[in-house]
């Protein structure tokens, strides 16, 4: 039996009448188009053709079609109810028309520095912690309205949205998405799902698929699920914290028991490389105006470059490993935001860190007490496409046709907010100016 | 018919060490005095001539008479009564003699069961509440389909055709992924979490961890309440 053949003969055992053939922007945008069972066999073996130049980061001056080709191993019929007949997704790669991998791809990408990675004889493996909000409406006029008060950890029954946010575990985990921990966060109306760590590329398809699920058993209730990275001014945004580890065979790399802080030299290494690079690769993992207002500093996020294993307003954090277990060693880098591509983020965060083993970075001390005189992050977009225009890094791991790209795309959202005039003018300046 | 549908024991009285070694062996037991019982589709009857013979053939008769299928009987009779036993009443298909063990039971059944499974013995994989059809490709616990991604599927269907029997993670990487397969014995830990995550909260137990081991399939949960 081969991939192909399990997937064609389940979908004519499960009665699919609809395969979502799913794929990513440059943005992070989830895209799909819809085939039926009698086309999967021809998707599978020869691909999907279809004109790119209306999806962001994929036109091009010569060539407007490519090439959608599903990756059976991601095959999964969807548990969604009340559908009608049964919808299974694939997760596909885009190639261009000769079969090359397509340079606007974000899933290539990663699954670039992925190898990088393995050629080097490591696993990169990955557990995002996922902020959202529940709002009752995302009518940009009415603003977000959050659905409770609750806070940190609070227990409270019958609540909606703590309801909302159980079922939507139980689904991920349906889906074989096992959900480490799930929580009421620090604000009002905002929850938190932790993903258990998988390697890296799965992680990125299964964060595409976490948010959508959350997004679709919201809006079944007539709620929204927002990802949005700062969506209330007075309280957090929603982070993506993501736990790192790099794994050689069954060891965990970045684990040494002899060290103060049970970090091996790759680990440290490794964090010099995302220390090193955090500035530049920052308008990849934050990449809307919107995300710098949470990088601000008050609210646990990140806002200058160092790392610590108590502070939690640090860029990188070294979580006390579970009763001193070798194998729960990792980094956690705080930077990146809930409404990141998540390819495109793991991809720029292995790289940096591989730099840093490569380079045998050496890593600076840690932070102790407060945060003063540390390098900062950017603080606003414009700010940080400047870094990712003239690194080096970013070219090499996104390519030339993605930073262009992107580094456009981002000008023009910068221009557009710049043109505008906010609430915060108007209120301040028009009474007395 | 699959090879864990329910094999019906008359009566009660059956030595529990025998049921448990059938259902461990994951067999679906469903112990009982009525001779109609609810649960169908029945494998097999298991008939106990302890009290007396004639209640046995009976029984056997009633069997008999509950279904249009033949349902295959095994009568289980104490060495003192094979000689009055007439083989050709047609009233049981094969008979063992008391004290008998369960693997005995288990051989007899698999031979009685061998024709009327057809080829669902072929290819249906099955421990205790789960089926897995290696035609169609299709799992199911408690009769609830599992939709599974293709290393999902295989892992489980490994496991599960060598149920009971614990693998390392290197052993398992090896002979699912394949030799090829450079992720490390960590994925192996990583499928088997999403795999009970799919399982549910109830199953999730079916795939056991050995400590410092490996897995296995362990023993169904039912296995213990079934006869209690």
């Amino acid at each position: 039996m081969t991939q192909n053949d399990y997937v064609l003969r389940t979908v004519e055992e499960r009665g699919i009448g609809f395969i979502q053939l799913w794929f990513t922007d440059v943005l992070g945008t989830p895209k799909a188009f819809h085939i039926t069972p009698q086309e999967l066999q021809n998707a599978l073996e020869e691909g999907m053709t279809f004109d790119g130049s209306a999806i962001d980061g994929f036109s091009r001056m010569q060539e407007a079609d490519v090439l959608a080709r599903p990756d059976p191993s991601t095959f999964q019929v969807l548990p969604y109810e009340g559908t009608g007949s049964e919808i299974a997704r694939v997760v596909c790669d885009i190639s261009n028309l000769d079969g090359s991998p397509f340079e606007g791809c974000p899933r290539h990408t990663l699954r670039r520095v992925a190898e990088r990675a393995r050629s080097g004889g490591y696993t990169f493996y990955v557990a995002p912690e996922i902020e959202y909000f529940y709002f009752s409406s995302a009518n940009p006029a009415t603003g977000p309205i959050p659905l409770d008060r609750g806070g940190y950890f609070d227990l409270s029954v019958g609540d909606v949205a703590s309801n909302l946010r159980r079922r939507s575990v139980k689904m991920l985990e349906e889906m074989g998405i096992p959900v480490e921990h799930a929580q009421h966060e620090d604000a009002p109306s905002q929850h938190e799902v932790d993903l258990r760590y998988t390697d890296v590329l799965t992680m990125a398809d299964t964060v595409m698929t976490t948010r959508l699920v959350l997004k679709a058993l919201a809006s079944a209730e007539g709620l929204v699920a927002s990802f949005m990275p700062k969506p209330l001014a007075l309280v957090q945004g929603s982070g993506m914290h993501t736990h790192c580890s790099l794994w050689s065979n069954d060891e965990n790399a970045f684990a040494d028991g002899d060290d103060e802080a049970g970090l091996s030299t790759t680990a440290r290494q490794f964090m010099a490389g995302l220390l090193v690079h955090a500035p530049e690769i920052t308008a990849i993992t934050n990449q809307w105006v919107n995300s710098y207002k949470r990088l601000v500093a008050g609210h646990e996020a990140p806002v200058s470059i160092g790392w610590a294993r108590s502070n939690r307003s640090s860029l990188v954090r070294v979580p006390v490993a579970k009763h001193g277990r070798r194998e729960s060693t990792r980094l956690e880098y705080r930077a990146p935001d809930s409404a990141c591509n998540p390819y495109l983020s793991f991809a720029m965060m292995l790289a940096a860190g591989l730099k840093g083993i490569e380079g045998a970075y050496e890593l600076e001390p840690e932070l102790t007490g407060s945060l003063g005189g540390a390098r900062p992050l950017p603080s606003n977009l414009n700010d940080a496409v400047d870094l990712l225009e003239n690194s080096a890094l970013a070219r090499e791991t996104l390519g030339d046709h993605v930073v262009e790209w992107f580094v456009r795309n981002k000008r023009a959202e910068w221009a557009a907010y710049k043109s505008e005039i906010t609430q915060f003018e108007l209120d301040r300046y028009l009474p007395t100016l | 018919m699959m090879a864990t549908d329910p094999i019906l024991c008359l009566p009660a009285s059956i030595d529990p060490s025998l049921l448990l070694g059938l259902s461990q062996a994951g067999y679906r037991l469903a112990v009982t005095d009525d001779v109609t019982p609810s649960e169908e589709p029945v494998l097999a009857a298991l008939v106990s001539a302890r009290g007396g013979l004639d209640t046995a053939k009976a029984l056997c008769a009633a069997v008999r008479n509950s279904s249009e299928d033949q349902i295959p009987v095994l009568l289980l009779v104490s060495q003192s009564d094979v000689s009055s036993l007439d083989h050709n009443s047609g009233l049981f298909d094969d008979f063992a003699i008391l004290p008998s063990s369960a693997a005995e039971l288990l051989v007899r059944f698999a031979r009685l069961t061998a024709g009327r499974t057809g080829s669902d013995s072929d290819t249906v994989v099955a421990f205790g509440p789960l089926k897995i059809n290696t035609e169609t490709y299709q799992a199911l616990i408690d009769g609830r389909v599992l939709d599974l991604t293709y290393m999902e599927y295989e892992l489980l269907t490994f496991l599960a055709t060598n149920s009971t029997k614990v693998f390392t993670r290197e052993a398992l990487l090896s002979r699912v992924w394949g030799y090829e397969y450079y992720g490390g014995a960590r994925t192996v830990d990583v499928h088997i979490r999403r795999l009970r995550a799919k399982l549910g909260e109830e199953h999730a137990s079916l795939i056991e961890t050995i400590r410092s081991v490996g897995y296995r399939l362990g023993q169904p949960s039912w296995a213990n309440t079934t006869l209690s």
